[in-house]
């Protein structure tokens, strides 16, 4: 190559560069900016709750019952009521959801009408707006479940017809419904066939299989749903609203007929109803701060769960 | 050929509409080891799924003609795949041992026909993995996990647990082709330690692992059976042109 042909192709370079450059940094620029808009709120959000939440934030605060009228003492039955609330759910939840999974991933074939059917329906179910489960609960559940219970069993006695634990568990069990079945379906599918059609070879029927291969290779899958299912149901609001949650409650639930006090909830009213929302503040603040630490910390979990996985399928 | 264990008569596969498999008519010896080989694609694999029904699996696979093991054919709407793949084993190409502990790999079979006793259990297990010339390199590790296991002994435990459920028949597909040179002889020595007692079908791309560990040998090509018959033969005075320009390397 001599050396005019070499200046060519020089200047060709830089002229090339000039202009990708220029296109290059705006691009980087904007998706910078982007970036930390993005880190910026979050910071904002979790910096303003810490500074706000820290003074109220104590063991106490965690472990009594509010008193005065809930402008002082602690969340207690808040936290135990979430926690029921999210552990009613999960029993309903995981198993019908991993059920759900199995035959989509291993029973439906791929042409099945009804699997798409089933498939479309749990997309839409994720996307359909919390407060109308909310309602959908009060509906079925208490209007017609409950009350058509009390009439048929309890000679017309109200009991199950009004919102309790076990109707907003349910509840929002459809809510978490959609996150278990993908990730227990995302698990299934890391299972590889050889695997399958090994024991399937050794006269192992389908069900055999899945019992004894596919689903204890898929028990981090069904965990990381279940901990994403109950981090989602910690955290939502409105399909409890009518369906169970109550303003305030002198002590614990005792059954699953009782209603409940709940996290979010708590939030909500302290911010909207309290008799003195101005000195409620540090309480609505340290709320917060719990229930963020709960389900933070769930989701953390859950990822670490679900890149472990990944790492294994690869 | 006497003792005859597998006639397999007229027997075609489709997937979907392509013709995979064409009319194959043979038959496979009791006690004997018999080689299927030919070039990748002929169809040789296809042809060993169907004689466990493996490809039953696959949802656009349709099958004619007849695959009798001893007598009963096994296509049959009456016959319980279960039970034809109890009977008639399968070692695969890549070593597939289940994530479990060596002892349970090989107790697997077992467990799901319901043995569940201890004493029995060790005795299945010692048994099948001395069978499959492993027991003396595993015997104090039975408790770890398979996965650890080198390449060559993956496979041979892969053996063990289909020799655990006693079939009559074992399947194996190319079951050396991933493995080094010496775990590759030690399984060529256990087909010949096993063809004793069971009836061998190996799929092999290897001609010397063909002539080295087979009686009889079919060559397939193209979905279609060219020629069988005793191993020496097929090598030394093949009766179809396909089948010499194949084994003396002029294709595949």
């Amino acid at each position: 190559m001599n050396t005019a042909t070499k200046e060519i192709n020089s200047s060709l370079l830089s002229t090339q560069n000039k202009n990708t450059d220029i296109k290059g940094k705006l691009i980087v620029g904007v998706t910078q900016l982007a970036v930390f808009t993005i880190i910026a709120v979050l910071f904002i959000i979790l910096g303003i709750i810490v500074y706000e939440g820290r003074e109220k934030f104590s063991w106490e605060f965690i472990s009594s019952f509010p008193t005065n009228g809930m402008t002082e003492g602690g969340i207690f039955p808040a936290l135990i009521g979430t926690f029921i609330l999210v552990i009613v759910m999960s029993i309903a939840a995981v198993p019908f959801g991993t059920i759900t999974a199995i035959y989509l991933t291993e029973y439906a074939s791929e042409s099945s009408k009804f699997a798409a059917a089933v498939r479309f329906s749990v997309r839409t179910l994720a996307v359909v707006p919390s407060i109308i489960f909310g309602l959908f609960g009060l509906g079925f559940f208490i209007q017609f479940i409950g009350a058509g219970f009390d009439t048929a069993f309890n000679g017309g006695q109200l009991r199950w017809g009004q919102p309790n634990i076990l109707w907003a568990s349910l509840t929002m069990s459809l809510l978490t419904l959609p996150v278990i079945i993908v990730s227990v379906e995302e698990a299934l599918k890391t299972i590889p066939r050889e695997l399958r059609e090994a024991s399937l070879a050794l006269g192992a029927t389908k069900w055999q299989t899945i019992k004894n291969v596919v689903l204890p290779g898929s028990i981090s899958g069904i965990m990381t749903g279940t901990i994403l299912a109950v981090s989602r149901g910690a955290g939502e609001v409105a399909p409890i609203l009518f369906t169970g949650a109550a303003y305030y409650l002198a002590s614990l639930p005792g059954s699953l007929s009782d209603q409940f006090m709940n996290l979010g909830y708590h939030i909500y009213i302290m911010a909207t109803q309290s008799s003195d929302v101005e000195k409620t503040m540090p309480i609505q603040f340290a709320t917060t701060l719990v229930l963020l630490i709960l389900t933070l910390s769930l989701n953390l979990v859950a990822v670490v769960i679900r890149s472990r996985i990944r790492r294994k399928a690869k | 050929m006497k003792d005859i264990k597998i006639q397999v008569n007229d027997l075609s596969l489709y997937y979907g509409e392509k013709k995979a498999l064409k009319e194959i008519t043979m038959q496979v010896p009791a006690n004997k080891v018999t080689a299927l080989i030919g070039p990748s694609g002929c169809g040789k694999s296809t042809f060993l799924r169907c004689i466990n029904r493996m490809n039953d699996l696959i949802p656009s696979v349709s099958i004619t003609g007849q695959m009798l093991v001893e007598g009963v054919d096994i296509y049959d709407k009456n016959v319980d795949v279960v039970n034809i793949r109890k009977k008639i084993g399968m070692v695969f190409q890549k070593s597939n041992p289940f994530p479990k502990s060596i002892y349970e790999n090989v107790a697997y079979g077992s467990r799901i026909n319901g043995i569940n006793d201890k004493n029995t259990l060790d005795e299945i297990v010692e048994t099948s993995l001395r069978q499959a010339a492993i027991w003396d390199e595993l015997k104090d590790r039975l408790g770890d996990s398979a996965l650890g296991l080198s390449g060559g002994q993956q496979q041979r435990l892969c053996i063990a647990r289909t020799l655990a459920v006693s079939p009559d028949i074992i399947l194996m597909d190319e079951p050396a082709s991933a493995l080094d040179p010496i775990s590759t002889s030690k399984i060529e020595e256990l087909v010949h330690e096993l063809k004793e007692q069971y009836t061998i079908i190996i799929v092999t791309h290897n001609m010397q692992q063909a002539a080295r560990t087979s009686d009889h040998t079919a060559f397939f090509y193209m979905g279609e059976l060219i020629e069988m018959g005793k191993t020496n033969e097929i090598f030394t005075k093949p009766e179809k042109k396909q089948t010499e320009d194949y084994i003396t390397g002029r294709f595949g």
